[in-house]
């Protein structure tokens, strides 16, 4: 806390408002005479009732904060009609998918078809509990967390090719096994990005990979891994593969609706139609939360005078920012082929993450000073230039000429 | 990416970059020519002043037949110069305006009238003669050039026919 | 799971057909046959294709088409000629205006009339703001085939509204024109149309660029595009394929050029033609005609000339044109469209008989479809650009 904080007192009894709420609920358990293993299952449903609010108000938001933003970026006004500046719509479609009749098609595998969106909600919540939201606010403190996201990760896959072999349509077969093979092939990445940030912190945990982050180098520019050259070229490699694993635009092929109708998600409908858009914002957030954590500073202030502004907040406003990031490149991309897609992620992100090893190496031995860019630049660069030059061969990117006869 | 901001942006600071018209609070001015299904003009009585003499030739021209004319007979079983019926379906008119062209006596003409969804799929959606029938003066508030021509070509029949008959009460 | 393969006995695996074995395909291979529509988002309609799929690998294509059927050629010879003037809206309906025009020039030649030359020129102007019309929201259909989120389909949308509502003013219907007569145009332009319309064609260059900075030199959309759906010159023309996607393959063949018809040889403009014929170029040349197209029209507007619209002696009702036939053909956005007509001198043809650039376009779906991957399918699907109220008639 700076000198700033004590005159705001809001904002100071803000940063530990959470916390101070729940110790003041137990609090008061305590006085009323409660047994301690009562006391400890209350302080545990306290967290998960904290952010399963905060999520659940988060997607809602989300929705609808899509719909607008897509809506502007193609010159419309986006929902307008349910409550002020259609605030409401989110909740009018929940009516509308909670009243709808849920059809399950004759031929399918029903317990499998029931199971799909229930497993592909729960590790998008399972993340969640590992994410640092502030200071002193990570609801599980872990010391493997890293761990525990990718094996959660991987777990949506299992939910995706259950929802597709248990429709028995062929647009959900194809479009689970797309999703198998990119989540599959995206989780590499996305490793290989943590790993280099796991490298320079020395710990698996996301508190420790946040303090790490703290302080400002001159004053002014903090000390984020995105700041520094190999950082940079992790928090790219992570956010591509995180818009990957999270099925979104351009990678939306699962779902790709021109090929695939639907994808895994034809044959669902009403509320199970529902849990899979939760499970995909959700996922959205978890994705953008980690890349929050891991490249951009958690929730540390991004300037030294803003740190009087709680850390949460801060936390939550970065989050935003990424999501933002993502529904605006919704907004301009086509989605990609598929075997671009593989293409990309082994032939380009994968060759580049292990040289982001390399210079995560170097920077760590060379120091952080001006040695420590000169001298881990270079292990990016020059493969990134050989790389994109042979991806770029294959077409004629700097535009054709056109005969024209008279 | 960069033009999808800049459109992203536009639309809070131009409004006019936001084409999109809230329909039932501001309704679209619709041009002159705009033609959507066609009516009846009558000069000044609903019933007797119907420019339509029913010559059917409306019904036969029509592409998809949607035109069905009964004539109206006197007592005597006489055919009187008045449609009898007079329905348009409009769940089978294509607003193609062959009719309007090919009416000799400028009697039928089309509507700018849009809201026309109904909750029954057919009753509400064949127009008969009373609900086709439609003034002069809103003729003139729709197509104002096009009905003012065609005022004056009625009227300029009109003082011919009104000539015509004179020069016969002279000759007689 | 499978259907019926086509002689009708049941086939548990379709590989096992002689036709998959001929083809060069191991017959041990697990083929996926996928039914793509009658009722598929980017089917651009009710079109359907049976799709026999080798992992992501197209190896069968059957496009089936008749799901719109609608009888327009029969419709046409129980109605008077004029009476199907209204109904050569509805074949593609994003050129009602072209349309419109072949249908008269048909009609014109059959009966001998002449057409005046104010008329003349609102002819080359509404049919090149239809090509404009047409090529916009291609582009954004396509783009939308890709999976952009019809973003570029509502930029295209933005741009074609414009011109819909110079349509509608003039003709009073957005899409249905049903505006060309035989000898002319049903009615004169109204009061600032020109301004209005120089307006939108001055307007026009900066959304083009917009686009292409947009499209073009996307990463996504070239590597999507580019080497995607090969087609030979020759194999075009033997598949008598017309319109951009033969000038794509680098034909130059554009009926506009070739015939001359109307007065477009009193305008400067070039045919532009691809190499490749790949998808990239079909979409580029889509640019580049739009550009052409433009500078058709500022010298249209400029020049055009006052004087009557219709041709004075044409009759529109009862006209019975002599004993003869005729076949009048325009460049329609989407290739040749002619109109082919019999007159036993009675008021309704005795045959009515439309050449539809859109089916015969089609009619290479598969040839150049096959060993590309099922995405790649949307989008030469896409780069036909076909309207199925014009492939089924």
């Amino acid at each position: 806390m700076t000198a700033l904080s004590g005159t705001i007192p809001v904002f100071a009894s803000l940063e530990g408002a959470p916390i101070a709420l729940k110790a003041w609920i137990l609090g008061m358990l305590e006085n009323m005479g409660m047994p301690e293993p009562f006391l400890m299952l209350v302080s545990i449903q306290l967290s998960i009732l904290g952010f399963f609010s905060v999520f659940l108000l988060l997607f809602v938001l989300a929705s609808w904060f899509e719909r607008k933003i897509l809506a502007r970026i193609q010159n419309r006004r986006g929902p307008n009609r349910v409550g002020p500046a259609g605030l409401l719509q989110p909740i009018a479609d929940g009516i509308k998918m909670l009243t709808k009749e849920d059809i399950v098609p004759v031929a399918a595998d029903k317990v499998l078809h029931a199971c799909a969106p229930v497993l592909i909600i729960l590790p998008a919540f399972l993340a969640m509990a590992i994410l640092p939201y502030g200071k002193n606010m990570t609801p599980v403190e872990l010391e493997v967390g890293i761990l525990l996201f990718f094996a959660v990760s991987t777990a949506t896959e299992l939910a995706v090719f259950m929802a597709g072999w248990a429709s028995l349509n062929k647009f959900s077969m194809l479009g689970a096994m797309r999703a198998v093979a990119q989540i599959l092939s995206y989780e590499l990445p996305l490793i290989l990005a943590a790993t280099s940030v796991v490298m320079i912190t020395g710990s698996l945990s996301l508190t420790a990979m946040v303090e790490a982050q703290g302080g400002y180098l001159l004053g002014i520019l903090p000390n984020w891994h995105v700041f520094t050259p190999w950082g940079f070229a992790a928090f790219a490699m992570f956010f591509i593969s995180a818009l990957a694993e999270s099925n979104r635009t351009p990678f939306d092929l699962p779902e790709g609706e021109s090929e695939l109708v639907a994808g895994h998600m034809t044959e669902y409908s009403g509320f199970k139609y529902a849990l899979f858009f939760i499970s995909e914002y959700l996922g959205l957030y978890v994705v953008c939360g980690f890349a929050v954590a891991l490249f951009l500073g958690g929730w540390q202030a991004p300037l030294p005078f803003l740190t009087f502004i709680p850390s949460w907040i801060w936390f939550f406003a970065k989050i935003l920012c990424l999501v933002f990031v993502a529904m605006w490149i919704r907004g301009t991309f086509p989605r990609v082929r598929v075997d671009h897609l593989m293409n990309f992620a082994w032939k380009f992100v994968i060759p580049l993450g292990v040289m982001v090893l390399v210079s995560a190496a170097v920077w760590h031995l060379a120091g952080r000073g001006p040695l420590g860019w000169i001298l881990s630049l270079p292990p990016l660069l020059i493969p990134y230039w050989l790389m994109a030059r042979a991806y770029g061969r294959n077409y004629d990117a700097g535009g054709r000429v056109y005969r024209f006869a008279e | 990416m960069g033009i999808t901001a800049k459109n992203f942006i536009a639309s809070y600071t131009k409004p006019e970059s936001l084409i999109t018209e809230e329909y039932p609070e501001e309704k679209p001015k619709l041009p002159e020519n705009n033609r959507n299904f066609p009516f009846l003009v009558f000069d000044d009585d609903p019933d007797a002043g119907l420019r339509c003499v029913s010559c059917k030739i409306c019904e036969r021209e029509c592409p998809p037949q949607c035109i069905y004319i009964v004539q109206e007979r006197d007592e005597n079983g006489r055919p009187v110069k008045q449609p009898k019926v007079f329905d348009i379906d409009i769940s089978v008119c294509m607003s193609c305006q062959i009719c309007v062209e090919v009416c000799p006596f400028d009697a039928i003409k089309m509507d700018q009238e849009y809201e026309l969804s109904s909750l029954d799929r057919f009753d509400p959606l064949i127009h008969d003669r009373q609900r086709l029938s439609k003034s002069n003066e809103y003729y003139h508030s729709i197509h104002p050039a096009e009905a003012a021509a065609v005022d004056a070509v009625l009227a300029e029949k009109a003082a011919r026919k009104a000539g015509n008959k004179k020069a016969a009460d002279n000759e007689s | 799971m499978n259907p019926p393969s086509e002689t009708g006995s049941p086939s548990p695996n379709p590989a096992e057909s002689p036709r998959y074995r001929t083809a060069g395909y191991d017959s041990d291979a697990q083929l996926l046959e996928v039914s793509l529509g009658p009722q598929h988002p980017s089917t651009h309609g009710v079109f359907r294709m049976n799709v026999a799929l080798d992992g992501e690998d197209v190896v069968k294509l059957k496009p089936v088409f008749g799901y719109l059927h609608r009888n327009h050629e029969q419709i046409a010879e129980q109605v008077s000629y004029l009476g199907s003037m209204p109904y050569t809206d509805r074949l593609d309906y994003f050129c009602s205006l072209s349309n419109n025009w072949a249908y008269a020039a048909a009609v014109e030649k059959l009966a001998g009339i002449d057409v005046p030359e104010r008329a003349e020129y609102i002819r080359v102007i509404t049919s090149e703001l239809t090509r404009l019309v047409n090529h916009t929201s291609f582009l954004g259909f396509m783009l939308s085939d890709m999976g952009a989120w019809g973003t570029v389909l509502m930029y295209a949308f933005r741009e074609r509204e414009k011109i819909l509502d110079l349509f509608e003013s003039l003709t009073g219907s957005r899409m249905m024109g049903n505006y060309m007569r035989f000898g002319g145009c049903r009615c004169d332009l109204p009061p600032g149309w020109l301004e209005q319309a120089r307006k939108v064609v001055d307007g026009y260059p900066a959304f083009l660029d917009e686009m292409e900075s947009l499209i073009a030199t996307n990463e996504i959309v070239i590597s999507r595009t580019q080497r995607i759906g090969r087609l030979p010159a020759d194999k075009a023309v033997n598949g008598s394929m017309t319109g951009p996607c033969l000038r794509a393959s680098g034909v130059n063949y554009d009926i506009r050029k070739v015939d001359r018809y109307g007065i477009y040889d009193r305008f400067e403009f070039r045919v532009p033609l691809g190499d490749h014929g790949d998808c990239y170029d079909r979409l580029m040349i889509r640019f580049l005609e739009m550009r052409e197209t433009l500078k058709i029209l500022r010298p249209a507007l400029r020049d055009i000339p006052e004087g009557p619209v219709m041709d004075p002696k044409a009759r529109q009702r009862n006209l019975r044109p002599p004993e003869g036939e005729a076949y009048a053909r325009v460049e329609a956005p989407k290739g040749e469209l002619g109109f082919y007509l019999i007159s036993d001198a009675s008021d309704k043809p005795y045959r009515y008989r439309v050449r539809p650039p859109s089916l015969i376009n089609l009619t290479l779906l598969e040839d150049l479809c096959l060993g590309e991957k099922i995405a790649d399918v949307m989008v030469i699907l896409g780069t036909i650009d076909i309207v199925l109220g014009e492939v089924d008639r």
